[in-house]
């Protein structure tokens, strides 16, 4: 092929749904757009845009019920629309391959990871199982997975999210097509991880020189990965064009309105502070050490402890944001708080009084000043309730409205939700989802609260509907004094909304302040990483931020809620080995701040002056910090326009695993028992800094030095059999993933050369 | 994990079972009169009664009894019918070969026939095929056993005289020519049973069929036929052993009917009369009999769901 | 997929650009023509069970033979339009109009099974919802029961309680709503135990709702619909059921006309052809195919616009 003739091609094309009690509606009503060798098209638009039922027609797919009504899909000089169905299944695969929202639907539960990656290739008759097997771990490799050896062998079920989402990656890989198909494969991460799968997949797309077609709602994700935009909008191209433009100077309205839906990535500074305007001598709603989970345990504690030893309060008509990954007890603390999870300890106290544990043992008018709005509109909302019933019930509930009354009340409040009042009638089922959000939020403020729980209200909506939830509620919150707790997942959001942040971990609360504050350094760790890991909305961000952030080795862990010490330490780059996973950290408090708390075992003047974010971990690692300003600057060479140093990557890691392997054999005979014996070709080498690998900390480095272990070849030449010993001498208790050091190891030893 | 899952499986089927013999054993003692009485019919003398009974051990307290019937049938001693005097083994074993047989055959037909037609309707769900079979087994599963057996006996034995219209064997035919006598009853059962299986095995494989992951195969280029076998049908086959196992048990009721019409000298045409009689202690032994085999069935269509699953089978 | 879900005419217009609206308004239901046909012949039966006495040509148990000369058992066909009698599907075994106890026999068949069935929903759901908002050890003991009675077959729990007590029409009542209540237990269960950690229900316990109101208001509401279809096929299978009994001659007994008594009555017709007998065992049969084709039809039609997920919850 050509390199300047266009791989895929769409041209004019049509889908239609066709349901079978109605006449054909329109899905996609005549896009166009090429994509060229070696380009990232992005396929941008809100839900109903129709951009996954677009991205598929280059498979010639479309789900059941869609029919192509019209245009071409042209691979490679051919419509997969109207080619002969043998030839366009053996296109796909071979020319063109497709990763989808879910990796853990798209893996076949009962089939192993590796015979679901090649078992294209092999079918297709273009590798033998071997072949298709040494290319899938070569594929493992570059994605950066954990043990690339044995990763494929095991089920679906076996890896974690991200890395699933990693494996997808090596299937669509496998057969080098030509056109990647990437549907939103980063959506359903926690930021860390995603930026993480992100890298991958970059990197790899780069390597492998394939030309994608990246369908997402994130325009912060597509200027990190895309060459091309198309912006849609129902069905049709608003506007395309090179990424810079679109990012930079959006023409059309739509691209401007979706530009400014997005909020501005948190940066210091943010936020207006705490204003003290509303202040009065007790908070509205305070938690004060907090113990809660699920289950019950053979001690009256509960058997799952989500939270321990959480300490928040709301101030008066204040918002308190709350943030963290899935898992870390956000939504849990909202419901301890509602009284829906009674807690195990402490208390929680309204206007100073403690309230009864349990929500059938609180009055009606303590239950009516706190009110939970709930993440999922769809299911929140009773579908055999009409509008006006679901906002009438709390006020006859908790007001004793009836009647005329209880009506107007229902219009007025339709009124302050931006709601037309003919919605009263409706049933949920009958409205979009911003407006049973809205709906949803109504019920809460019909109450007259004094405190809103808002549990993730605006993560299921697009980005435009879910900006104007949260004009809404900063207009609320102006008019009625209301206090919130704002609890999400997406920093951005809760940054432009809140006056306070309570950073969540595990179950504990890390940091805590004013936005300003919390959003400038010092940091927790935690809060840092976070913050780092918000993509910004700004071509290259992903390589400047990949270069500096310190804390790498540690996004792609799962969270873990520990008993004791700070729930952070496996993936902290300043822990303290011995303290931080022993003993509780301590609240220090910043004495330039207000109210802001760090509980952290390193001092607050540890934890980053203003301005240099790398400065704590750099006393405790300054080589990692000089050795990943290396490698980061041959990373840089390489994001510029370049694809040719990309090419090279193969080759180096050829270079390096040989290397890698000399080291090994004399090793090998003998350290199965013995790894102390290991000493011999260590003796030769200059000992690198093993405390760049995740998870090695000063004692463990110096663990691994009485035995010998002072090279990063040493640890990346390890067997299993060698690190069975290795755990048993170092008396791991299997809280890191150790498999990870040998992958690391590797690298670093790459980049050493 | 899973060891544990099925031994508890198991656990459960045990105390099921045993609820079911205390029901069984409960339910047939709230009698008005018992056993000896309808023995000795109208003849009873107080003295006979009182001697019969302690004869019978009736006079001991009902814990006792159940205790003793519960020992009688482990050790296979299962009493004497009250109606004729003769002992219920031998009743039994002069009849629960023959419902085996009947009931294996019926097996053995209807199992790869439901699987087989259930994946063809699977295989072009819409077509007309597909139709055919929905249509059809949708209105075999809404009628009356015995509306089937009505049907063919009227078309195939009295209309084409092909097979015998009542089923009676006198013991001494060989294994072809009772299929042949029985061809009637066992065309009925395989019906009735298939219909169920197929819809079943449709739905399953279809459920699976509209996964992410086929649609992934599709879209990874795997011809059709590999999609089904490797894929669909991999993650299917729990379900589908699952659904056989619990046919298998409705076979147990569909027996009752259809032993009755064809006044086949089976099991439970032994039960529907010792019930017509009120014979108690074979309509006991009967339902033990009957009842174990559907605990039993229903136990194996759980462990097979629970067998089937990866993520049990491949524990973390 | 959301985003296949756009629905009609949404023109871009460049300035508004409003977020798609989730769903149409309902449609209300609509049947396909087997549906229609369906939903008359139940209504056919229906009718019939309420006025078949007054329309019948003949009692429930008149013997034809004492108002005509000849035996009717030996000319089925025999018709008498002199006299006025007129026999449309002949007389059955002992002479008497195999149409009029069908018209008879509607009532016996469909007002035991309406009542039966009546009475396992009443039982099932108050308990099937009941164990599932109380949980607990009301959820445990409930199930274990149910689990008990599903561990006999239908039809051996039948034998064996007719076994002790006799069969008498209240007796099959109480013995299919007790076979029917355990499974319409399960099925109202897990509907309930679906519904209630729904997001609305948390909203109204987290408003300080009582037990009654989240019952009634938000629970029942929600499985009304899937409850009300399953409540058909449920009804169908108690007609199987009773028939059934009825066939093996444990059912309703003589002279009482019920189409299961009357196919077992008129079986050993089978014999002499179709017009020779046959007929007076085929029609109840066909009569009983009818109505549970029929009903069953009308629920895959609902189920299918439901979007099928019924069918699922059914097995």
């Amino acid at each position: 092929m050509a390199d300047t003739s266009p791989i895929f091609q769409c041209k004019d094309l049509k889908i239609e749904a066709r349901p079978w009690d109605a006449s054909p509606i329109p899905i996609v009503k005549g896009v166009t757009f090429d994509v060229k060798p070696g380009e990232v098209v992005a396929l941008i638009g809100e839900s109903g845009s129709g951009k996954t039922t677009i991205s598929l027609a280059s498979l010639g797919y479309t789900k059941p019920g869609l029919h192509f009504s019209g245009g071409e899909a042209v691979l490679l000089g051919k419509d997969m629309i109207t080619i002969d169905p043998e030839e366009r299944r053996a296109r796909r695969g071979e020319h063109v391959a497709y990763l989808a929202q879910s990796a853990a639907a798209t893996f076949n539960p009962a089939l192993k990871i590796n015979e679901q990656v090649t078992e294209s290739a092999v079918l297709h008759g273009h590798m033998s199982q071997e072949q298709a097997n040494k290319r899938a771990r070569e594929l493992y490799e570059a994605l950066e997975l954990p043990d690339p050896d044995r990763i494929g062998g095991r089920y679906p079920h076996q890896v974690s999210g991200g890395q699933l989402q990693r494996l997808m990656a090596a299937m669509a890989l496998v057969e080098k097509p030509s056109l990647l198909v990437l549907d939103e494969p980063t959506t359903a991460l926690d930021v860390t991880t995603q930026i993480e799968v992100l890298k991958a997949f970059k990197k790899v797309i780069e390597e492998e020189g394939s030309a994608a077609i990246y369908v997402t709602h994130d325009l912060a994700v597509v200027a990190q990965i895309a060459d091309h935009i198309v912006v849609l909008y129902g069905g049709e191209v608003m506007e395309q064009g090179p990424v810079e433009q679109i990012i930079n100077n959006p023409s059309h309205s739509y691209t401007k309105r979706l530009m400014s839906a997005v909020r501005p990535t948190p940066s210091a500074g943010m936020g207006e502070g705490a204003t003290g305007e509303h202040r009065r001598e007790v908070p509205a709603l305070e938690v004060k050490h907090v113990t809660a989970g699920y289950g019950k345990g053979s001690d009256g504690k509960p058997a799952v402890t989500v939270l321990r030893d959480v300490n928040v309060s709301v101030e008066r008509g204040h918002v308190v944001g709350v943030i963290g990954e899935s898992g870390c007890g956000k939504s849990t603390l909202a419901r301890v708080m509602a009284g829906l999870l009674p807690a195990s300890e402490g208390e929680v106290l309204l206007d100073g009084d403690a309230l009864k544990p349990a929500l059938a043992d609180r009055a009606r008018n303590e239950l009516q000043l706190v009110q939970f709005v709930f993440q999922m509109a769809d299911t929140a909302l009773n579908p055999r309730q009409t509008i006006g019933e679901i906002i009438g019930r709390p006020l006859t509930f908790y007001h004793n409205m009836t009647g005329r009354a209880r009506r107007e009340r229902v219009l007025e409040i339709l009124r302050l939700v931006e709601l037309p009042v003919e919605f009263e009638g409706r049933f949920p089922a009958e409205m979009s989802g911003g407006q049973k959000q809205r709906v949803n939020l109504a019920r809460g403020l019909a109450a007259n609260p004094e405190v809103l729980l808002c549990d993730e209200v605006t993560s299921a909506l697009d980005t435009i509907v879910g900006a104007n939830v949260i004009k809404l509620l900063e207009r609320l919150r102006r008019e009625t004094g209301v206090s919130f707790v704002f609890i999400s997942h997406d920093l951005s959001t809760v940054a432009s909304f809140a006056d306070e942040i309570v950073v969540l971990y595990a179950g504990r609360v890390v940091e805590k302040g004013p936005v300003d504050q919390v959003l400038s350094p010092p940091f927790h760790p935690y809060t840092r990483l976070l913050i780092a890991s918000v993509p910004e909305m700004r071509v290259g961000w992903l390589e400047d931020t990949m270069q500096t952030r310190e804390a790498m080795a540690g996004i792609s862990r799962g969270v873990t809620i520990t008993k004791v010490g700070c729930p952070f330490f496996d993936r902290c780059p300043v822990a303290i080995e011995g303290t931080c996973e022993k003993i509780d950290p301590p609240a220090r408090v910043d004495e330039h701040g207000h109210n802001h708390v760090i509980e952290c075992h390193r001092q607050i003047d540890e934890l980053g002056a203003p301005g240099a974010a790398q400065s704590a971990a750099a006393s405790a690692k300054k080589a990692k910090v000089a050795k990943k300003a290396n490698g980061g600057s041959a990373a840089a060479a390489k994001a510029a326009p370049a694809k040719k140093p990309a090419a090279r990557k193969p080759a180096e890691a050829k270079k390096a695993a040989p290397a890698a392997k000399r080291a090994a054999p004399a090793k090998r005979a003998t350290a199965a028992k013995k790894p102390a014996a290991a000493k011999k070709p260590a003796a030769k080498a200059t000992p690198d800094d093993l405390q760049q690998i995740s998870g090695v900390g000063p004692k463990i480095a110096g663990q691994l030095k009485t035995m010998g272990i002072t090279t990063f070849e040493q640890i990346a030449a390890w067997k299993k059999a060698d690190m069975d010993s290795f755990n048993e001498q170092l008396k791991f208790k299997g809280r890191i993933e150790r498999e990870q050091w040998v992958p690391q190891a590797k690298k670093l030893a790459k980049a050493k050369k | 994990m899973m060891s544990q899952m099925i031994i508890r499986r198991i656990g459960i089927g045990i105390i099921l079972l045993w609820v079911v013999s205390v029901l069984i054993f409960a339910l047939t003692q709230v009698l008005p009169g018992d056993a000896a009485q309808i023995r000795l019919g109208q003849q009873a003398t107080p003295e006979t009664l009182a001697a019969l009974r302690k004869e019978l051990g009736l006079d001991k307290p009902w814990y006792m009894q159940y205790l003793s019937w519960m020992g009688n049938l482990f050790t296979g001693n299962l009493g004497i019918s009250a109606a004729g005097g003769a002992t219920i083994e031998s009743l039994i074993g002069n009849r629960i070969g023959n419902t085996v047989f009947m009931t294996g055959i019926v097996a053995l037909i209807s199992i790869p026939l439901s699987v087989l037609l259930g994946l063809l309707a699977a295989m072009f769900p819409g077509q007309l095929l597909d139709r055919i079979i929905t249509s059809g087994t949708l209105g075999l599963i809404a009628v009356p056993d015995f509306f089937v057996a009505i049907f063919l006996i009227l078309l195939l034995a009295v209309s084409l005289g092909l097979v015998p219209a009542v089923s009676y064997l006198s013991g001494t035919e060989g294994f072809w020519r009772s299929v042949y006598v029985l061809a009637l009853p066992i065309a009925t059962l395989v019906i009735v049973v298939s219909a169920q299986m197929i819809r079943m095995t449709r739905a399953g494989i279809l459920n699976v069929m509209g996964s992410p992951y086929i649609e992934m195969a599709i879209l990874k280029g795997v011809p059709r036929k590999t999609i089904i076998l490797r894929h669909a049908l991999l993650n299917a086959i729990g379900p589908i052993v699952n659904v056989i196992a619990l046919n298998l048990a409705y076979l147990v009721s569909g027996v009752v009917v259809i032993e009755t019409i064809f006044a086949y000298p089976g099991l439970a045409k032994l039960m529907v009369d010792g019930v017509q009689t009120r014979d108690i202690p074979l309509v006991q032994a009967c339902g033990m009999i009957f009842c174990c085999t559907y605990v039993i069935l229903i136990l194996i269509a759980d462990i097979a769901s629970i067998l089937s699953n990866p993520r049990l089978r491949h524990p973390k | 997929m959301s985003d296949t879900s756009a629905t009609a005419d949404q023109g871009p217009n460049p300035d508004v650009y409003d977020e798609l609206p989730d769903a149409p308004p309902k449609s209300r239901l609509r049947l396909s023509t087997t549906g229609k046909v369906s939903v008359a012949i139940v209504a056919f039966w229906v009718l019939m069970a309420f006025i078949g006495p007054w329309i019948a040509p003949y009692g429930e148990s008149h013997f034809i033979e004492d108002d005509a000369l000849g035996n009717p058992i030996d000319d089925p066909s025999f018709m008498l339009p002199d006299m006025g009698l007129h026999v449309y599907f002949g007389t059955d075994y002992i002479g008497r109009d195999v149409f009029s106890r069908i018209i008879w026999g509607a009532r016996t068949t469909i007002g035991i099974s309406f009542i039966a069935t009546l009475l396992a929903y009443f039982v099932g759901i108050t308990l099937g919802i009941a164990a599932a908002v109380a949980g607990k050890w009301v959820d445990a003991v409930l199930s274990r029961l149910v689990d008990a009675i599903l561990a006999f077959p239908n039809i051996m729990l039948g034998l064996i309680i007719i076994a002790a007590f006799g069969s008498s029409i209240p007796l099959l009542i109480f013995l299919a709503g007790l076979v029917y209540a355990a499974s319409v237990f399960r099925i109202a269960r897990a509907l309930g135990q679906d519904i209630m950690v729904q997001d609305y229900v948390e909203a109204a316990r987290a408003r300080g709702e009582g037990l009654w109101w989240v019952i009634s208001r938000e629970v029942l509401p929600n499985a009304a619909m899937p409850l009300a279809t399953d409540f058909g096929l449920r009804l169908v299978f108690v007609i199987l059921f009773i028939s059934s009994l009825s066939f093996l001659g444990l059912g309703v007994q003589p002279p009482i006309s019920d189409w299961g008594s009357m196919v077992r009555e008129n079986l050993q017709g089978l014999g002499n052809g179709f017009f020779g007998g046959a007929l007076a065992s085929i029609t109840p049969a066909l009569a009983i195919a009818s109505l549970t084709i029929a009903i069953n039809l009308i629920v895959d039609d609902i189920s299918a616009q439901a979007g099928g997920s019924l069918a699922k919850k059914m097995t």
